[in-house]
């Protein structure tokens, strides 16, 4: 069975995916990590659901999927008013909620 | 006496729209009470027209349904019971105990229907020039017609609970009516006092409905398979032999006092003269053909239970016999010390309804609902008839001393439809009272009362005599008061409670205004309106009574033959088929041997049941109508001449001589007084039961329950006191602080966690979340 494979390369995915958001300066390249993230996500439902044999898995994927593109839509208007307003799109200079 | 020869006939027995949808007849009004409660006001006639239009439409198919059954009992032989048309529908059920709703059609129905309809629509065409202009005009004909309703749903009812719905209906309609004009505090509490006075009556009708069904409802279900409630089954039962004299009787007289109530018997008759206190209208109504007939009409119905429970045709005196003849006596004797015209009328109608009861009793069910008939259409002719003298000659005023006198010139049509209903009231030949009330007289002796139908002669004497009194201060002699053109205001007030228009004196000066305008220009006839009612319901009360007159041989027994229950003993397969199945309904009938040799009633139905007890029925001799007219006329001339000397010649021996001698005083003093009965519930009763009660609840009011709410407010001001100074200042207060003060401390400490930069949160995040799905697998494994 090729589970283990799957569920290692969603792993890594994973791993990659909360580096790029911890480490990376630029709003535009965060965004893109917490899609790898979500996508790690997804190849373990569909792992998951092959094992199984329901379509559960299937149908919940697609859902994060719609979630997903909404979700980047928000991000990238975020990141637009932002370059907009400051006239760049790093992470560094939004620390106005520092307590 | 029955052979049980069971030569099973079947008979067809016709039947047509009409009578299957029967039911239908008190939805009319019942609809129209709503239409007129929300579209009312609304409309042209201020939702009169509603109230017109849904009685017409009552009437017509009352008048359908008359004809098709008399179709259907023409069509077969005099020895053929003639089944009812039963149908039912679940209204509601839990249990196993599940109550119907529907329709019990058979010739006492159908003769109720038809009166009922009419009079109602007579009335409600009247009221509307009567009540023109007043304030709550559309209020009274939504009330009238809801009126109308109940009693017509009373009167189809298929079973007990259906018919308590429409006794109901009407004891709440007759208390709105009789305090149409609540403002005068006399015409609430007239209002309130026959509302409490049927109450009390009806916990009878509650107690002996829920006996007859305990100790009926198992038999009925085995035999018949309906409901210990059903009128049909509940009859059938009752001369099966199955019931316990115990348990009917206990249901019989807790039921017949329900009619004591209802039909104002003695004694609770007081009620009905103070229902005078409603519009002229509503006491027609309420007097003729609705409310006070329901009693008459529930005995008639359920007349099994009462033969049985009572033991009619028995050797003793029964409960009905007495009462009602105790109430024919000492109400005819009040009619005569009243001043007020729709007093006498109101005695009057207390006794007739005595007369009923004691046919009833005496196992003369005929002619007591032939009399119901009768009376319906010369009593509401006789009230309605002292509406139109108040209404266009005595200004409102119904004092037959002050304020009537000589209208007989004024007012030709009203006189002489007063005259006819008088007549007939007095039973004289050909007038219809005459075959109603002699019926039952004759019938009570027949059946072996010689002492009661003594007691009904003596009453008709007395009803022409005062009806003669009442007769003579209204429309002989001279004018008086407002009859004469007097027109004076002190009167006017005196006689409010009585006054059509005195309370929109408010709000339509204007209408009043003009009321009082022609009062003063002196008494008239009134407009066609209100005497072409008085015209049909005279002809009627002239000619209603051939409808059933043994007088001239057995062809003229039309009712006995429509309306009778016939007394056969009927195979119960032919009743267990579905009631009111569309179409002819079979049934099969088993003959006794002879016509007149009916087991029913006297011994117990083999093979069968019967639906009613054989009943006897007097020959008609011409001897004794013609003693009974005699003592009628009789008692109108005396009482003639003594009112002639006592109100226009003023004789000195007789005016005033209840003051001078003392026996007579204290008579007329009983009798104003009206026998001390509502000093005995009002004073005596109410007070050695209600006062007690008040004082020990006045006292426990005082002592015990604001003893408890002082000392819960006492102590509870000093837990609060107590509370105050420990509680909310030292450990609420302590807490909030604390809480503050430790928030501070650990925002402090938290500070630096919050750098503003959004990798750390993230990081933060994440980290917390491989925290969690740590401890996750740590728990799981």
């Amino acid at each position: 069975m090729l589970l283990n494979q799957f569920l290692m390369l969603g792993a890594v995915l994973f791993c990659i995916g909360v580096y790029g958001v911890i480490v990376r300066k630029n709003a535009v390249l965060v965004l893109m990590s917490i899609e790898l993230i979500l996508n790690s996500v997804n190849i373990n439902l569909l792992a998951f659901s092959l094992r199984n044999g329901s379509p559960d898995g299937h149908t919940f994927a697609l859902y994060v999927i719609a979630v997903a593109a909404a979700e980047v839509g928000v991000g990238l208007a975020m990141v637009l008013l932002m370059y907009r307003n400051r006239r760049s799109v790093g992470l560094d200079d939004l620390s106005e909620m520092k307590g | 006496m029955f052979s049980a020869s069971t030569e099973a006939a079947e008979v067809i027995l016709k039947s047509g729209w009409f009578l299957e949808n029967a039911f239908i007849i008190p939805i009319i009004p019942a609809v129209a009470f709503f239409l007129i409660i929300f579209f009312g006001k609304k409309m042209p006639m201020k939702g009169s027209e509603f109230g017109i239009l849904s009685m017409f439409a009552a009437l017509a198919m009352s008048l359908g349904a008359a004809y098709q059954w008399i179709q259907r009992v023409n069509g077969v032989s005099e020895e053929t019971y003639v089944k009812p048309i039963i149908r039912s529908w679940t209204w509601w059920q839990n249990d196993g105990v599940s109550l119907g709703i529907g329709q019990h059609i058979d010739g006492l129905s159908i003769t109720i229907l038809v009166v009922v309809a009419f009079i109602s629509s007579l009335v409600q065409i009247y009221s509307t020039e009567y009540l023109h202009g007043d304030r709550r005009y559309t209020h009274f004909f939504a009330s009238l017609t809801l009126f109308s309703a109940g009693m017509l749903n009373m009167v189809v009812a298929e079973n007990m609970i259906q018919l308590i719905l429409g006794w109901e209906l009407m004891g709440l309609c007759s208390f709105m009516l009789i305090g149409h004009w609540w403002e005068e505090g006399a015409n609430s509490r007239a209002a309130l006092k026959a509302f409490f006075t049927t109450r009390t009556g009806d916990i009878g009708l509650l107690v002996g409905t829920s006996v007859l069904f305990f100790a009926a409802n198992d038999w009925t279900q085995k035999t018949l398979g309906v409901s210990g409630f059903s009128i049909r089954g509940l009859s059938a039962w009752a001369l099966s032999g199955d019931p316990s004299s115990a348990a009917i009787t206990v249901g019989a007289v807790a039921l017949f006092i329900a009619c004591i109530g209802k039909s104002g018997q003695f004694p609770l008759h007081t009620w009905l003269p103070d229902a005078m206190a409603g519009p002229t209208p509503v006491s027609s109504l309420l007097h003729s053909s609705t409310m006070v007939v329901a009693g008459v009409f529930l005995v008639a119905r359920l007349y099994p239970v009462f033969y049985e429970g009572m033991n009619i045709y028995g050797n003793s005196v029964n409960f009905i016999v007495l009462i009602g003849g105790v109430t024919i006596v000492i109400a005819a004797a009040l009619a005569f010390v009243q001043t007020d015209i729709k007093k006498v009328l109101a005695y009057s109608t207390v006794s007739q309804l005595g007369y009923m009861m004691m046919g009833l009793g005496a196992g003369a069910w005929l002619p007591a609902v032939f009399h119901i008939f009768t009376h319906a259409f010369f009593k509401a002719c006789l009230f309605l008839g002292a509406g139109s003298i108040s209404h266009s000659a005595s200004h409102h005023s119904f004092d037959m001393k002050k304020d009537m006198g000589g209208l007989r010139k004024f007012m030709p049509i009203t006189f002489s439809t007063w005259i006819v209903s008088t007549l007939a009231l007095c039973g004289v030949f050909p007038f219809s009272g005459f075959f109603s009330k002699d019926e039952i007289i004759d019938n009570v002796g027949y059946a072996g009362y010689n002492f009661f139908m003594i007691v009904g002669l003596f009453g008709a004497f007395l009803t022409a005599a005062y009806m003669t009194r009442a007769t003579y201060l209204t429309f002989f002699g001279e004018p008086r008061g407002a009859a004469a053109g007097e027109h004076h205001e002190d009167e006017h007030d005196a006689h409010a409670s009585h006054d059509d228009h005195g309370h929109d004196a408010h709000d339509s000066h204007a209408a009043h205004d003009a009321h009082d305008d022609h009062a003063s220009h002196g008494p008239r006839e009134s407009g066609l309106i209100i005497t072409v009612p008085l015209i049909l319901l005279a002809t009627l009360a002239l000619s209603s009574g051939f409808l059933n007159a043994p007088a001239f041989g057995e062809k003229w027994e039309n009712l006995k033959k429509w309306a009778e229950p016939r007394a056969e003993v009927v195979s119960v397969t032919g009743i267990a088929k579905p009631a009111g199945a569309h179409g002819e309904t079979r049934i099969a009938a088993e003959k006794a041997d002879g016509h007149h040799a009916s087991p029913c009633g006297t011994e117990t139905p083999v093979g069968g049941v019967c639906y009613a007890p054989q009943l006897k029925h007097a020959p008609f001799k011409w001897w004794k109508a013609g003693m009974s007219v005699g003592i009628v006329f009789l008692g109108m001339i005396l009482s003639w001449l003594l009112s002639v000397q006592l109100y226009t010649r003023k004789n000195k021996k007789l005016v005033g001589l209840t003051e001078r001698n003392k026996v007579l005083g204290a008579g007329y003093s009983f009798l104003a007084n009206k026998y001390y009965l509502d000093t005995l519930y009002e004073k005596i009763i109410v007070r050695s039961i209600a006062h007690p009660i008040s004082r020990g609840a006045y006292w426990f009011n005082q002592n015990v329950l604001d003893g408890i709410v002082n000392g819960a407010g006492t102590s509870t001001r000093k837990t609060a006191g107590w509370v105050y100074r420990n509680v909310d200042q030292k450990l609420v207060d302590g807490a909030v602080n604390g809480a503050g003060t430790s928030a501070e401390n650990a925002g402090g400490a938290l500070q630096p966690v919050q750098s503003g930069k959004v990798n750390q949160y993230g990081a933060l995040l994440f980290g917390a979340a491989a925290i969690g799905a740590l401890v996750l697998v740590i728990i799981n494994f």
